[in-house]
């Protein structure tokens, strides 16, 4: 097995036995990217000089027998709307393709403090818009089970290169299915928490109200020990949760005995493709034998989930992108006469067509005589969607749904069709809307030989819940057996 | 019709920056001044990422200014966010608020010339943050930005259009001064910026219930622009209705050196702020037991300060208003009268002399350059005979200048005053022998004529003889001539 292959528990406890050195390991995920990122483009740019440096320190730390953290020494990658200090931060946009951080995210300060290591940062759909990575302004990433298609998005960057063994897992954005679509389509886990357990401060705002950072890892342990590692209050961010921290590897348990999981009917249905849906099927079968109880459910939300969530997301990001004006950082253009140019010429060339899309349903849906019919009522929506899943979590521990309603697409299918693409997140967005965490988790692969992963979502805070039914599946199934091809070649 | 039949219709949007430690929504330092862009961190320049976190006190010192002027406080309040481009204002939306307010109804009583009271009514007071600056280089051709201001706290007063003169706007804003002083939210100083107001001004018939269309002059940051800003706006409109024209809303800029208003902007270009809630600020939940707090540790207030001296003290209706129409004046009068017991003397020289100096500067109370003690030692002097008025006029106009304690000053120039009995004879004598005339006036029964002769020993002595004594002394001597 090369060292590229391993979990990030498999390594941390192969350097803790000096078995491995962070150097050697650090070294192989850059061949690996030298070897197959040309073809994936899953990282916008990479750290290696920091990143091997800093590897050989911590060889040296540990071979004194200095005390490290646990995962000192551990690689990983970073979606590249999550400020670095000292790098660049573009969130492949135009507008700050050349835009250095002076700060760290908290996420990335805690991540330093546990000395692990930055591989590089990871393309996305521009400022997190988008669920295929094709809106990034710099490449589209591939899908490394199909080189032709779309690894999802936004995080497709972060999702591809776990997927293909260019980092032993990475963070990612979540607004509306940032992170679990794209894992979905990958074959791997991908993690949105709460609304509120990882703190926001240093991630470059889409939609505030839903953003969140998660882990994408390649088996349930890694989502865990990631989870432990970024969650927790920050007095940075107002909106993050104060809840005492939990260890949530403690949810490892293999055993759903007793555990109560709901099916919404309504996510089986129209839109869902026939191997989608038999997939979960088979998931809920296996929970079944597994000794849960999982039981046919109504979920009616999908219809006003979309609405709801394109008028608040928008509606936010068009607020949050007002300060990418080309007067103190970032692009700015070169033509103008006065102020008015700066503003206009700076942001017409500096953003893509999705984010222009996004930004004008924004301005619209905040704008004074429209605000009542769209931005309050999608608000109230919001809390009728909100009050559904209490119900359900009234009477079950989780929630089952497809994450994605397909398997990867084609690159450029949908690239034109703003409204299909938009569908690619049915099952993911309500789970935003609602502030609730929820996991994909891989199942099989469909007959093109593409991943199907299925959607747990759990009630506020109770991430515990999803962990143990996850590790559950993954330790009496074999996902992981299967690899990604790198078939299709570059179209 | 004339200029008398129409009314003026004056509301005040009073922005007054906050004396909070640190910034509303970061912990960088609100001082004024400092290198361009020092205070500032990822927050306050809105660099990609970086998030609000609502300064506390800042609330705190919200609530103050709403009890203070007897608002009600929004128990469940909210940020929203004003958007809108302008190169000061990074984040490209100013946090602000919309619907909820914290403080709302309440209202302040200005005293008119008249002597009566009059209630101004407050529609709100909502807690935002300031706007960077913008500093223009005519020889470089640009425009630099300094956000060392952005994000300092500002508590916005809007008042209801109750005032009808450019007076009684400029007596509503001291009072606001006067109170955000005495509490302590504010330095309140005009000069940094911390307080200023946009004006908005109306007339209409005398008579007539309808609000004429009205004008807005913003950022006014001198009660003597105010006033003079009202005067000549009032007029324009007037002049326009008179001319068979009407006035349009718009929003005006006053130059301070032509004396005239200009228009900035039409109401055609107002702007759409998409006021909406801020997400990543929480709302604002007040418990009535903080309320209660805050209220229970209010300092005491102008209105009550005046009741006090009007009946501890016995001061007169206008001394009282005028003491305590600045904390700085009232905290004076307080430590004088503990030095020198006193306080219907104490409120003379701060009603007089000293708010003609500061008047003469053209300076406010709170650059008062000596303490309340030094006045009170200054009375004291009088009191015990050790200076006349007069010297102490000569004092006083000292301590402004070069401040030093009353009696240092006394002191080093020699105005100790003489009330060596043996001494003033001397002088009593001297001036009967040169004056025979005021004698025989005198003893005919012109009482004018001792206060000739007083005069002229005060000359002799330089104003330092004891007065009681001169008067005293000059009856016996020409008694005995």
């Amino acid at each position: 097995m090369e060292l590229y292959e391993y979990t990030i528990h498999e390594i941390a406890e192969k350097l803790e036995k000096q078995e491995v050195t962070s150097y050697d390991l650090v070294k192989s995920y850059f061949d690996r990217i030298k070897e197959k990122d040309g073809v994936v483009k899953a990282y916008v740019s990479l750290m290696e000089e920091e990143a091997l440096a800093k590897a050989k320190d911590i060889d040296e730390r540990r071979k004194k027998g200095e005390k490290l953290g646990k995962y000192a020494g551990v690689p990983i990658g970073i979606k590249d709307n999550m400020n670095v200090k000292g790098t660049k931060t573009t969130c492949s946009s135009k507008m700050l393709e050349n835009y250095e951080s002076p700060y760290d995210a908290t996420v990335i300060e805690k991540l330093k403090a546990e000395d692990m290591i930055f591989l590089g940062k990871l393309n996305m759909d521009e400022f997190a818009m988008g669920s295929s990575t094709e809106h990034s302004y710099f490449f589209p990433t591939h899908n490394p089970w199909d080189l032709s298609r779309v690894p999802g998005g936004s995080s497709g960057g972060s999702a591809a290169a776990v997927a293909a063994d260019l980092a032993p897992a990475a963070l990612g954005s979540d607004t509306g299915g940032s992170i679990r679509q794209p894992a979905s389509l990958c074959g791997i886990i991908g993690l949105k928490p709460t609304y509120g357990l990882v703190s926001r401060y240093g991630l470059v705002a889409f939609a505030s109200s839903l953003d969140q950072i998660g882990p994408l890892t390649k088996d349930v342990t890694d989502s865990a020990i990631i989870l432990n590692l970024i969650s927790g209050h920050d007095e940075k961010d107002s909106t993050s949760s104060r809840r005492e921290k939990i260890d949530y590897t403690k949810s490892l348990v293999n055993d759903v005995k007793g555990m109560k999981i709901g099916l919404p009917k309504e996510f089986l249905a129209e839109g869902v493709s026939p191997e989608v849906k038999d997939a979960i099927l088979e998931v809920a079968e296996k929970y079944r034998e597994l000794g849960a109880e999982v039981e046919e459910c109504s979920l009616d939300v999908g219809k006003y989930s979309l609405a709801t969530y394109y008028i608040i997301a928008c509606a936010e990001a068009s607020s949050n992108l007002g300060r990418f004006d080309g007067i103190r950082y970032g692009y700015r253009t070169e033509k103008f006469e006065n102020l008015k140019d700066i503003y206009k010429n700076s942001r017409s060339e500096g953003f893509g067509p999705e984010v222009k899309r996004r930004i004008i349903l924004g301005t619209y849906v905040l704008s004074s005589g429209y605000y009542d019919a769209y931005y309050k009522k999608a608000q109230k929506v919001r809390t009728i969607i909100k009050n559904e899943y209490d119900k359900l979590f009234e009477k079950y521990d989780l929630i089952l749904t497809p994450t994605s309603p397909i398997t990867a697409f084609k690159m450029g299918e949908k690239s034109n069709n703003p409204l299909e693409m938009y569908m690619a997140d049915i099952c993911t967005v309500p789970v935003n809307i609602a502030g609730l965490p929820g996991m994909n988790v891989p199942c099989k692969l469909d007959s093109n030989g593409l991943p199907i992963g299925f959607l747990l979502i759990g009630n506020s805070f109770e991430e515990e819940k999803i962990f143990r039914a996850a590790y559950t599946y993954e330790q009496n199934t074999n996902f992981r057996d299967n690899k990604p091809t790198f078939k299709g070649g570059e179209n | 019709m004339a200029k008398e039949d129409y009314e003026v219709i004056i509301g005040l949007e009073v922005h007054c920056e906050l004396s909070t430690k640190t910034k509303i929504f970061c912990s960088c330092p609100t001082d004024f001044g400092g290198d361009p862009n020092t205070h500032c961190c990822p927050v306050c320049m809105a660099l990609p990422g970086a998030l609000p976190v609502l300064n506390e006190k800042v609330v705190e010192y919200a609530v103050k200014a709403g009890l203070a002027t007897n608002c009600e406080i929004t128990k469940v309040s909210k940020n929203d966010r004003k958007n809108y481009f302008y190169p000061d204002l990074p984040k490209s939306y100013q946090i602000s608020q919309f619907d909820l307010p914290l403080c709302h109804d309440g209202h302040v009583n200005v005293e008119l010339e008249n002597g009566e009271e009059k209630e101004i009514r407050i529609e709100r007071i909502h807690i935002e943050e300031d706007a960077g600056k913008l500093n223009h280089d005519e020889y470089e051709r640009g425009s630099f930005v300094d956000l060392n201001r952005a994000c300092v706290p500002l508590i916005e007063i809007v008042s209801k259009p109750d005032m009808r003169s450019a007076e009684e706007a400029e007596d509503y804003m001291r009072k606001l001064k006067s109170i955000f002083e005495y509490i302590e939210v504010s330095d309140c100083k005009m000069q940094e910026g911390s307080l200023r107001a946009d004006v908005n001004v109306s007339v209409r018939k005398k008579g007539t219930e309808k609000l004429g269309t009205r004008t807005e002059m913003k950022n006014m940051s001198s009660f003597r622009s105010i006033v003079r800003a009202i005067k000549y706006e009032a007029s324009r409109q007037i002049e326009v209705i008179e001319d068979g024209g009407t006035i349009s809303q718009e929003t005006l800029r006053w130059d301070d050196i032509s004396g005239k208003t200009f228009s900035m902007r039409d109401k055609e270009d107002a702007q759409d702020y998409r006021y909406f809630p801020d997400p990543d600020l929480a709302p604002i939940i007040l418990s009535d037991e903080y309320i209660d707090n805050i209220r229970k540790n209010l300092p005491e207030l102008p209105e009550s300060r005046k009741k006090r001296y009007l009946a501890d003290y016995d001061l007169s209706m206008k001394a009282a208003n005028i003491v305590t129409s600045s904390k700085y004046y009232s905290n004076m009068f307080e430590e004088a009268i503990k030095v020198c017991d006193n306080p219907k003397s104490v409120s003379n020289w701060i009603m007089s002399d000293i708010a003609r100096i500061l008047n003469e500067k053209d300076e406010e109370p709170d650059s008062i350059p000596f303490t309340g003690e030094d006045l009170g030692e200054l009375v004291k002097l009088i009191d015990d005979g050790k200076i006349s008025s007069a010297i102490a006029k000569k004092v006083l106009e000292e301590m402004f200048e070069n401040p030093e304690k009353p009696g240092k000053i006394v002191e080093k120039n020699g105005w100790v005053q003489i009330s060596d009995e043996g001494a003033i004879k001397e002088v009593v004598s001297k001036i009967l022998d040169s004056n025979p005339q005021s004698i025989i006036d005198f003893k005919a029964g012109k009482d004018k004529a001792l206060g000739f002769l007083v005069g002229q020993a005060m000359k002799e002595t330089k104003g330092k003889a004891n007065p009681q004594l001169l008067n005293k002394l000059f009856k016996e001597e020409i008694d005995k001539r």
